[in-house]
């Protein structure tokens, strides 16, 4: 695991992130409204929730591009709601955006190299030192995204879905305790978001995931707790089963008052 | 391939340091003034090809690198006991505290290096720290040099003003204008190109280099990778200063002057676009770009005095359209066709 902060192994090895009654608002407008919420290291969670329920800007809030109006974050017992945005990744938490941010100009290896460098600073990066573990982790990262034959290749050369799966690869290259995927399969075919679905399964565990998606058949592979998030506020967890048969769910996402949502259950 | 890229470069040092032989006096001197350019010329494709950042102010770094060793010189030619030349006819009776240092040869020749590094890291942290970039950083160089010029003028009692300093005729016991003199010259640039060349191709080959490439590529992702990107572009930034200095020592002592108008405003702009003609995202290019703009420069402007600024305006106009690779890119182009092409031409300003 990457470098723990010494004060975490003070703590009850429970909690991994602890978001804290965050809310964040932009004039007045709550984008996140007393959220609270935790997780355990290797656990999964996958948010849901129509579009401006707060889940892209809860994943912001934890990664620090944006701070919190008020409440805390807590990682591994530590407040990095203050942190600049590249502290608190070195810290252990690792995003994948939207837009897929791959680093066109770079070669498909290059990017997983830069990810899976531990030491960042920029006076240590002017000798050519590549430790042997992080040569491995690169050769292990490229074999399980499917891209060991495209190693050499710029990554603006890759198809939409290899981009994404590029920079899935980067952020679990990072060795990050918790990965914030956000819409990984966002214009996956059907059995490209299955592999994805199946590479979250599969090192969960290694790593704790707070996965973003609105494609219910993606989310119902993981087979993940899953909380659904409406108007900043959390509404609802459960099983992904549980959360097709309630009613409020139901009302926000199809517009259907709770009543009418009773019969269908 | 590596091997054919060492046996490039070692063939091109012949022809340079064999130049002396086949080159007439002018032509000669011209191409010593020529490489010096090139070493600034470096600086500008690190950070602009590979960092993504845009500096039209480059030569206030240059301004710096050769009023410090200007200094010196104007005092060790000095008569004894007395004030710099136009010291004495500006009325000033005491020499300012400030030009006291660059009595020593070492002082001045550390301060070449020194004053424009620093001075360039500080206005990349400050600048870099806010997150500006593209037009806006290219915008706030372009006014420094023009702050840093106007600035030299207005001070004339300490800086010579607007003919800056010239007069020298002896550089560290050397007569300026012996010919011997001239060709120790060449060879201390070419040498001081060779190196400065050398140490940026180490820099980008870097995971330095790779990184910095990266930040040009999308900022945001690298910082979301757990990197500070502000002290990678200051490094770079700094470098780039330190070859701007370092060239205009070089071309103090070729021409024996440096004056305000070497530095301002059109010398910055003039400076990339040698780059980019050259192609900026390539080393050899920089180097190529500077010495087919500057010779064309001289042969132009001794031929069709009033020409010579549409014909670099629309160099550059062509270039950015129809080249952004440069000179060097069409070469590459030509050579492999479709295999080598850029995915995508970068942009002017990122």
């Amino acid at each position: 695991m990457s470098s723990p902060a010494p004060e975490a192994l003070l703590e009850e090895p429970g909690a991994l992130l602890e978001v804290d009654h965050v809310t964040v608002s932009y004039d007045g407008f709550k984008a996140l409204n007393n959220l609270s919420f935790s997780m355990e290291a290797g656990s999964v969670h996958v948010l849901i929730g129509p579009n401006g329920a707060g889940k892209s800007t809860l994943l912001d809030t934890i990664i620090g591009r944006v701070r919190p109006t008020e409440g805390r974050i807590l990682f591994k017992g530590e407040d990095i709601s203050a942190l600049p945005e590249f502290r608190i990744v070195q810290r252990g938490i690792c995003r994948k955006f939207q837009t897929p941010g791959v680093l066109d100009e770079l070669t498909v290896e290059a990017n997983i190299l830069v990810a899976a460098t531990k030491d960042r600073r920029s006076w240590r990066s002017l000798t050519n030192v590549r430790t042997a573990s992080e040569r491995e982790r690169v050769e292990e990262v490229l074999k399980m995204i499917g891209l060991i034959g495209k190693r050499k290749l710029p990554a603006a050369q890759l198809a939409h879905g290899e981009r994404q799966w590029l920079e899935i690869g980067m952020v679990v290259a990072s060795d990050a305790d918790l990965l914030l995927l956000d819409e990984p399969a966002a214009g996956m075919t059907h059995s490209e978001a299955g592999a994805t679905a199946a590479l979250i399964r599969q090192l969960a565990g290694r790593h704790a995931f707070i996965v973003i998606d609105h494609d219910m058949d993606f989310v119902e592979q993981i087979a993940a707790p899953v909380s659904v998030l409406h108007m900043g506020s959390m509404l609802a967890q459960g099983t992904v089963e549980e959360m097709r048969r309630h009613p409020q769910v139901a009302a926000v996402y199809l517009g259907r008052p709770p009543t009418g949502a009773d019969a269908h259950a | 391939m590596r091997n054919r890229q060492l046996i490039g470069y070692a063939l091109i040092l012949v022809v340079m340091a064999t130049a002396p032989l086949y080159l007439p006096p002018y032509e000669l001197s011209l191409l010593g003034r020529f490489l010096a350019l090139a070493i600034l010329a470096l600086g500008i494709s690190l950070i602009w090809g590979t960092a993504g950042m845009l500096s039209l102010g480059q030569g206030l770094f240059f301004g710096l690198g050769g009023y410090a060793l200007a200094m010196h010189l104007k005092l060790t030619n000095a008569d004894p006991g007395s004030l710099p030349d136009f010291m004495q006819w500006s009325g000033l009776d005491k020499l300012p505290f400030w030009w006291e240092p660059f009595r020593s040869p070492v002082i001045a020749i550390a301060a070449v290096f020194i004053l424009p590094g620093l001075v360039a890291a500080l206005l990349a942290f400050l600048v870099f720290r806010r997150r500006v970039s593209g037009a806006y950083f290219a915008i706030i160089t372009q006014a420094l040099a023009l702050a840093a010029s106007t600035f030299v003028i207005s001070q004339q009692q300490f800086t010579g003003g607007f003919n800056g300093l010239t007069g020298f005729t002896q550089v560290f016991g050397f007569a300026l204008t012996d010919p011997h003199t001239q060709l120790g010259l060449y060879f201390v640039t070419l040498a001081a190109l060779a190196l400065s060349f050398f140490v940026t191709r180490l820099l980008l080959d870097s995971r330095f280099g790779t990184v910095l490439l990266a930040i040009r590529d999308g900022e945001n992702r690298v910082r979301f990778l757990g990197y500070n990107p502000l002290p990678f572009k200051v490094i770079a930034f700094a470098f780039a200063g330190i070859l701007a200095g370092l060239s205009g020592a070089l071309v103090t002592l070729d021409l024996g002057v440096i004056s305000p108008a070497m530095f301002g405003v059109v010398p910055s702009i003039e400076m990339v676009i040698w780059v980019a003609v050259g192609g900026r995202a390539s080393l050899i290019g920089a180097v190529l770009g500077t010495l087919l703009v500057n010779f064309g420069k001289d042969w132009i402007s001794s031929a069709f005095p009033e020409l010579w600024l549409y014909v670099v305006g629309a160099a550059f106009i062509l270039v950015v359209t129809l080249a952004p690779t440069g000179v060097v890119g069409l070469a590459q182009r030509w050579r492999s066709l479709p295999m080598l092409r850029r995915s995508r031409p970068p942009a002017l300003v990122e």
